[in-house]
């Protein structure tokens, strides 16, 4: 995998320099899955959500993605609200979710280009070619995507949600099925992302390799935020403490 | 963007089609089986019910709609990729119109290999307008499909999708479905009454244009949360 980024700007979407969720919850019927969070995110940041199973990392993800609406509370793309979910606000946001949003039958190529196309992406052939060649996936272009193995889905996974150049990235659970290569070459690309301008927001459980990439960390347990912490550092030490106070 | 967004998704399902033909086969598959299972039960020393082949074309062709739709938002479900579409700044009308026209091509083929059979079956002139039985065929078969459409995507993450959908979509498209038994019915009659095929056509029609419209509408706000 290269490490080159793109760097996200006004062509890829709408541009913003601040994400800021403002005491947002959501209920699922009587089930409360996030309670009153608030945090913010500007350029060149990359902020983790941390927590167990269940403490509403994803959904939190689903509603910076504009898939779901808050039921009380407002998340604000700069100027913009989640409330104007447009074309234009879709554009510069890209996701990579739990499941690997890749159609199986197509080849990575086919796949890619699809997603690029319909992200508006000037050239998405060639797009595709050098998203592939970003992966380290050149030689496996033309190949299905059902016969490649997790991580390398993984990785073509991770350039479909970044196909487009996103002003915001929403990534769950990135390193998961990546091998050491990989997932140093992930990291290194994070890393480009958040010094070309990105907001790389990532969801995740693991916290060796959250170290040290995170510029910022919140905490999420029971759906409530617990803590909030800038430059996050002993980040397992913290999270044990973090999770285990007010227990007894 | 709407209309390359549509091309986009359709040209999609289509390829993803082609190469597994796992929802056409199935389709018409099904399909055969049933209008099979009607001819030996109905026809009687090569005597085929009055207006029954036109009631069995519409059955076959509901039934095997309902098999389409289930398949074609079950394989979007499996790898969540109906939410990659959901997440992308195409239009989220033009990703329904996409995927309704995907399965409306789907049902088409299904349909060119029924006529046949049907009419062979059950000694129906289909083929004496075939102008006319297109056209009904054409208009019943989107006004049951926009509907399903929109349904099928509504319920693609819903546990007990598989019984929902017909429960939910069969009452709603029965207008559709009557008007096409009726129009394609009197196409089939010796002396056939233009005026009356006429006007099964403009009730297709209109069903066609509240639903489409009503799905255009309402896609959106009902996939967003």
């Amino acid at each position: 995998m290269s490490v080159n980024a793109t760097v996200p700007g006004p062509s890829a979407g709408l541009d913003f320099d601040m994400l800021a969720v403002e005491d947002v919850s959501r209920h699922f019927g009587r089930r409360r899955a996030l309670s009153h969070i608030s945090f913010q995110a500007s350029r060149g940041t990359i902020l983790g959500l941390l927590g167990p199973n269940g403490a509403g990392k994803s959904t939190m993800l689903a509603l910076l993605g504009t898939l779901l609406r808050p039921t009380s509370g407002v998340i604000r793309y700069g100027a913009r609200a989640h409330a104007d979910s447009s074309p234009a606000l879709r554009a510069a946001i890209g996701v990579l979710g739990h499941d690997l949003f890749l159609y199986p039958e197509l080849t990575a190529l086919e796949n890619l280009a699809f997603f690029a196309a319909l992200c508006g992406v000037a050239e998405p052939g060639g797009a595709a070619t050098s998203a592939l060649e970003r992966a380290g996936l050149a030689d496996r272009a033309n190949d299905p995507v059902s016969s490649f193995s997790r991580g390398m889905r993984q990785r073509v996974a991770l350039e479909r949600a970044l196909i487009h150049v996103p002003r915001l990235a929403l990534l769950d659970e990135p390193f998961t099925g990546l091998d050491d290569a990989s997932t140093a070459a992930l990291v290194a690309r994070l890393r480009s992302l958040r010094d070309a301008g990105a907001i790389v927001i990532l969801a995740t459980h693991d916290l060796d390799l959250a170290e040290g990439l995170l510029d910022h960390a919140v905490f999420l347990r029971d759906g409530r935020m617990v803590e909030s912490l800038a430059r996050p550092e002993a980040l397992r030490a913290t999270y044990r403490t973090v999770m285990t106070r007010g227990r007894a | 963007m709407f209309l390359r967004s549509v091309w986009l998704v359709l040209r999609k399902d289509l390829t993803v089609e082609v190469r597994s033909m796992e929802i056409a086969l199935t389709t018409v598959f099904f399909a055969v089986s049933a209008v099979m299972v009607f001819a030996f039960a109905l026809v009687r020393e090569g005597q085929a019910p009055e207006d029954g082949a036109a009631g069995i074309l519409w059955i076959a062709i509901a039934f095997a709609g309902t098999l389409a739709l289930g398949r074609t938002f079950e394989r979007e479900r499996q790898s969540e990729t109906l939410r990659a579409l959901l997440l992308a700044p195409a239009p989220r009308p033009a990703i329904y119109v996409g995927k309704l026209l995907g399965i409306l091509a789907l049902l088409s083929a299904a349909e060119a290999m029924l006529v046949p059979l049907v009419a062979f079956l059950f000694q129906a002139p289909f083929l004496a307008h075939p102008v006319w039985l297109a056209a009904i065929l054409v208009s019943g078969t989107a006004g049951f499909a926009a509907v399903g459409t929109l349904f099928a995507a509504m319920l693609v993450r819903v546990r007990s999708r598989d019984v929902l959908l017909p429960v939910l979509l069969y009452p709603i498209t029965v207008p559709v479905i009557i008007a096409g038994v009726r129009a394609t019915a009197a196409l089939l009659q010796p002396e056939v009454d233009f005026a009356i095929v006429r006007f099964w056509m403009a009730l297709l029609i209109a069903f066609d244009v509240v639903f489409v419209t009503l799905a255009l509408w309402t896609f959106e706000p009902l996939m967003t949360d």
